[in-house]
């Protein structure tokens, strides 16, 4: 385990005013906007899917029978998709939070705790 | 956690024709040897735990793999192990169903509620739930439903645990079960107390990677009986099965009427999104160092447990392509051993191979039972030290040493509470537990976390009607269920006071919950704290003075 490393500094929390400006800061807004525009739809829309496969294999069972290849059906490639959807979008995530997510979460620490 | 629907409880088989005592010796071996593997790290990580963060939150200092693994292994259930699998091999594809539920709610966990977690909070879900409210009714609130949720899903793998082990051992009497029951409380006590989350995380990290490994080994085996021809091995099984096609189609479990389809959209809710209000998985986010680190723990989390939950299809289906359907519910009526029946039958019935692969099988699934209670008793013993204790009772003036002995002492408590319960409960349903503990989780924190995070008007009185109006409905709704009453399968079947048809309450407790949380802060004159409010959603989306 990496007990060696030093436990990050603990600074003095930046002030109430501090806080309430930098909530309302354009930068903010901007790092707000970058989490929930992309955060809020896909969940819905995860969700929907989810639960489409759901309805689907309560409602449409000849549907999900139907074999695609050998005794592969509809609703085993469905479930299987809905494995990979997931995968996919926790990469999708990763990949969104390290370009458009971090960096300005960083910038607005090292300024509000540099300043501390 | 699967335990839902396939009662794990309730059944009086035993592995079929002798096998197990046949091989007890084997399986007694591996178990104490896990054990005692265990117990050095706990005393070794119980020397490093020197100060609360030690204690609640390993230190912060695993890695996001580490605790991706640790997830991993606080998660996966001897339940999903060997419930996931049963049910597949009995039910085919309705079995699988639940693995997507579990796999995809990970998804609302990683984008919503991780990394604003781990940013703000310290210890404890309530940390994050009481942050910008009053203090002391949002802690109780809380702290009241972590430990419910924790106590339900204690009491469902304690039952589950010690009928398991009971059925792997060949033990059939009362106060050998009883025995189980005890030693697995007694068990996750000393891991708890002793080790704290330091001493938990590598337990469930170890877990983990034997769990995975058994299941690579064993979907290996399967696959190279069928010459890697996947829809070879789902013919077989539905040939195998009795069911024909069936077997490889939805409904054979809830497809019979429109209530037990009705029954499986609302555990389907419950599922996906009670994961990420589940108490014992939110205090994981707090052992690493950072929100990133939680992020990958995350990512490590589904990619480790998606991989499994696809190996448990390779399982299922193999047992019932290679196993005569008789002869795993024989075994047990739910379908729990069809895993180490597959073992036994993969690796030779009369051979050493057989009793070899069957007891390193049977220990894996004791050691999952293990790591998973003793991530559910830290859960409820820190928010109770840390929220109820510390911050309600002592009003924020306890020493850090008096919060951590709290929460030893409430270990103890909260772990001969579980083993009377978990005795009591041997012969019941678990279902309906483990669905409980899910829909509360769903109904009750669920709403308050998104809410706390998210939305700036949201208020103390909000919160406390979304905790305790989510908590109530669903615990009242299943206790007017067939869960509790009326069916041959209930819990009291000798009486009906049941009129909730459903047996998981999340369709309706679900968005009763996020509604009185609405309608509770719209109501009430209460101002909401603006300047807490910028404080936690600065904090909780830059990590800025994160503990």
């Amino acid at each position: 385990m990496a007990t060696e490393t030093p436990p990050p500094a603990k600074h003095q929390l930046p002030s109430p005013v501090e806080f309430t400006e930098a909530q309302a800061s354009a930068e903010f807004g901007e790092l707000r906007r970058a989490h929930r525009s992309f955060a809020f739809p896909l969940t819905i829309a995860f969700i929907a899917w989810y639960l489409l496969y759901v309805l689907l294999s309560c409602y449409a069972g000849g549907f999900m029978g139907t074999e695609i290849a050998g005794n592969i059906n509809v609703a085993l490639v469905l479930g299987l998709a809905q494995f990979l959807t997931t995968f996919l979008i926790a990469w999708w995530y990763a990949r969104h939070a390290a370009a458009k997510l971090d960096p300005r979460a960083e910038a607005i620490k090292s300024r509000m705790e540099g300043g501390a | 956690m699967i335990s839902a629907q396939h009662t794990i409880a309730a059944q009086h088989t035993w592995l079929a024709a002798g096998e197990a005592s046949e091989h007890r010796g084997l399986i007694i071996s591996l178990f104490a040897v896990f054990v005692a593997a265990t117990l050095v790290i706990t005393v070794w990580a119980g020397r490093q735990t020197k100060d609360a963060a030690d204690f609640y939150a390993g230190g912060r200092q695993f890695t996001g793999f580490q605790n991706g693994l640790a997830v991993s292994g606080d998660y996966m259930s001897a339940a999903s192990f060997l419930g996931i699998a049963g049910a597949i091999a009995l039910f085919g594809y309705d079995g699988f169903l639940y693995s997507i539920g579990f796999l995809v709610a990970w998804l609302v966990a990683l984008l919503l509620v991780a990394e604003p977690l781990r940013n703000s909070g310290r210890y404890t879900m309530g940390d994050v739930l009481a942050y910008r409210m009053r203090q002391r009714p949002v802690r109780t609130a809380a702290g009241t439903s972590t430990i419910v949720v924790s106590i339900f899903y204690l009491l469902a793998q304690m039952a589950g645990a010690g009928v398991l082990v009971s059925l792997l051992l060949g033990i059939t009497s009362d106060s050998g079960k009883i025995g189980i029951v005890a030693l697995v409380g007694v068990l996750m006590i000393v891991y708890v107390t002793i080790g704290g989350m330091k001493g938990t995380t590598w337990v469930q990290m170890v877990k983990a990677v034997l769990l995975i490994a058994g299941a690579i080994l064993l979907t290996f085996l399967v696959l190279l009986k069928f010459d890697f021809n996947v829809s070879d091995l789902l013919g077989s099984a539905a040939d195998n099965s009795g069911k024909g096609k069936a077997f490889l189609e939805p409904g054979l479990k809830y497809g019979a009427t429109g209530t037990s389809k009705l029954d499986f959209i609302s555990l389907g809710i419950a599922l996906v999104l009670g994961t990420a209000g589940l108490p014992h998985i939110l205090i994981r986010f707090y052992t690493v160092p950072t929100a990133k680190a939680a992020r990958k723990s995350v990512i490590w989390a589904i990619g480790l447990i998606g991989a499994f939950y696809l190996m448990t299809l390779a399982l299922g289906f193999g047992a019932a392509a290679l196993i005569k359907p008789a002869e795993i519910i024989a075994s047990n009526k739910a379908g729990n051993t069809a895993a180490p029946l597959l073992a036994l039958h993969l690796g030779g019935v009369d051979s050493n191979w057989g009793a070899i692969l069957l007891a390193s099988i049977s220990a894996v699934a004791f050691a999952t039972i293990l790591a998973v209670v003793a991530g559910l008793t830290l859960a409820s013993s820190s928010s109770f030290a840390h929220d109820i204790y510390a911050n309600v009772i002592k009003k924020g003036q306890a020493t850090e040493k008096q919060e951590i002995n709290a929460a030893r002492y409430a270990t103890v408590g909260i772990g001969a509470v579980s083993i009377v319960l978990g005795a009591l409960a041997r012969d019941l349903n678990v279902a309906g537990l483990v669905a409980l503990a899910f829909a509360v989780a769903a109904s009750a924190n669920l709403p308050t976390i998104l809410y706390s995070l998210f939305w700036k008007r949201f208020t103390t009185s909000g919160a406390l009607w979304s905790i305790y109006g989510g908590l109530v409905t669903a615990v009242g709704l299943v206790l007017f269920s067939p869960v509790v009453s009326g069916k041959p399968t209930s819990m009291f079947p000798d009486v009906d006071f049941h009129w909730f048809p459903l047996e998981n309450p999340g369709i309706i407790s679900i968005p009763v919950g996020f509604l009185l949380g609405a309608v509770g802060t719209l109501l009430s004159k209460e101002v909401p704290d603006a300047e807490k409010y910028a404080e936690l959603e600065v904090r909780s989306l830059t990590g800025t003075g994160a503990h």
